[in-house]
């Protein structure tokens, strides 16, 4: 393949401002600037200019991913990075680049009016090149997304599972989401660490906030329950709504020696009752 | 050689496993104890575990064995103490102990154990 003319870099140079006049103007127009401060793009848009006239300095205009490259991808992953962090979408961010086309496209075609089997060899040259460079930011857009999800799922994790304390010796733990094994080692831990800090005799596991009970969830929950058998403590498990029951049942899950309640009152009841204690209505 | 003691309080056998077990160890308690509930026609035996912070399969098993035998000896056992990580790796290994009774701490254990031995 044909390598970048020497003159298409001159031209880039000579018609730099023009270039950065019309590519902002672009970028105001299709909608990418929301949110920006306009200082911030004018620097961002200046610096990005001059990093690729750099960049095509070095030679290499066929792999983005040569040293002659490295700061420009840099820059590259700090933009679509905080591009991620004020919610722009990928289609906003990766417009930063593909809008320098068109200004760009038309310096070229003014440049090589005389010869346009040189234009048509510069054109492609010049699309390749940015082309890379939009895909890298939107590979680097998705990468800082998912470290966000990923970093959100996590609070969830540990903000899911609170061990309530019900009464002197009844400890309770609400489950609200789906139980993956994840889950229940967060679950089993946090629950059998307060049990051994407070002493209580008895855990209750309130399920009304788990949408659905398979096999495998079912599974986890003996796993725990029984795990708090062996440390000496009892479990009562609360809120089988009717549909969960019929499930159990339909998929003859076997919760052997598990006692189950309807609801948490219930539950409450019967750690009270086995605690040797009774409520009464003052009267 | 090094042993787990077995200490006697009246009707009741006490084994406070205060060091790491390894295999051998966990062999000898099992003829000791089974040596003693014999000799001392015990009611009720108390293992303590609360020391012992890792398992291992075998480990898991020897106290499910322990546990069991005192039990064919017409010994009420009660294990207690049992750490967290100890009883989530015995749950992940399979060893769920059935039929064995828990309990929290010693105190609570001699007294499940002491309504065991009347209730018979």
């Amino acid at each position: 393949m044909a390598a970048l003319q020497s003159t298409t870099l001159d031209a880039m140079k000579k018609n730099s401002a023009q270039l950065l006049a019309q590519w902002t103007n672009d970028l105001e127009t299709s909608g990418a600037t929301r949110n920006l401060k306009v200082q911030d793009l004018q620097q961002q848009t200046s610096q990005f200019l001059e990093l690729i006239i750099s960049g095509l300095q070095s030679g290499n205009t066929q792999n983005i991913a040569a040293p002659g490259w490295d700061d420009i991808r840099q820059f590259l992953e700090k933009l679509s990075h905080s591009r991620a962090l004020l919610g722009h979408d990928s289609q906003q961010t990766a417009s930063f680049i593909f809008a320098l086309k068109g200004p760009l496209f038309a310096l070229l075609q003014n440049h090589y009016q005389d010869s346009p089997a040189l234009l048509a060899e510069q054109l492609l040259e010049v699309s390749e090149l940015l082309d890379a460079l939009g895909l890298h930011t939107i590979r680097t857009f998705q990468k800082s997304r998912e470290a966000v999800i990923k970093r959100q799922q996590e609070e969830l994790l540990e903000l899911s599972t609170p061990v309530v304390k019900l009464w002197d010796g009844v400890l309770a733990l609400p489950m609200i989401g789906t139980l993956d094994s994840q889950r229940t080692q967060v679950v089993m831990e946090s629950l059998l660490q307060r049990i051994v800090d407070t002493g209580s005799e008895i855990a209750i596991i309130d399920i009304t906030g788990v949408p659905t009970v398979d096999t495998l969830v079912a599974q986890h929950l003996l796993k725990t329950v029984t795990a708090i058998r062996l440390m000496g403590a009892d479990c009562i498990i609360s809120g089988v709504r009717p549909q969960i029951a019929q499930t159990i049942v339909h998929l003859g899950l076997d919760l052997q020696g598990v006692v189950t309640k309807a609801n948490l009152a219930d539950a409450l009841k019967l750690a009270l009752t086995r605690l040797g204690m009774t409520i009464s209505k003052a009267v | 050689m090094e042993r787990i003691p077995i200490l006697q309080m009246g009707d009741f056998l006490l084994v406070t496993i205060q060091v790491d077990m390894h295999d051998q160890l966990a062999l000898t308690l099992q003829d000791d104890l089974s040596e003693r509930i014999s000799r001392t026609s015990a009611r009720g035996v108390l293992i303590d575990i609360s020391a012992l912070d890792m398992v291992d399969s075998f480990i898991g098993r020897m106290i499910g064995t322990i546990s069991g035998l005192s039990k064919i000896m017409d010994a009420q056992t009660v294990l207690v103490g049992m750490q967290p990580a100890v009883a989530i790796t015995l749950v992940e290994l399979g060893l769920t102990l059935p039929g064995v009774s828990t309990a929290l701490n010693v105190e609570r254990g001699m007294k499940l154990l002491q309504e065991r031995v009347r209730e018979q």
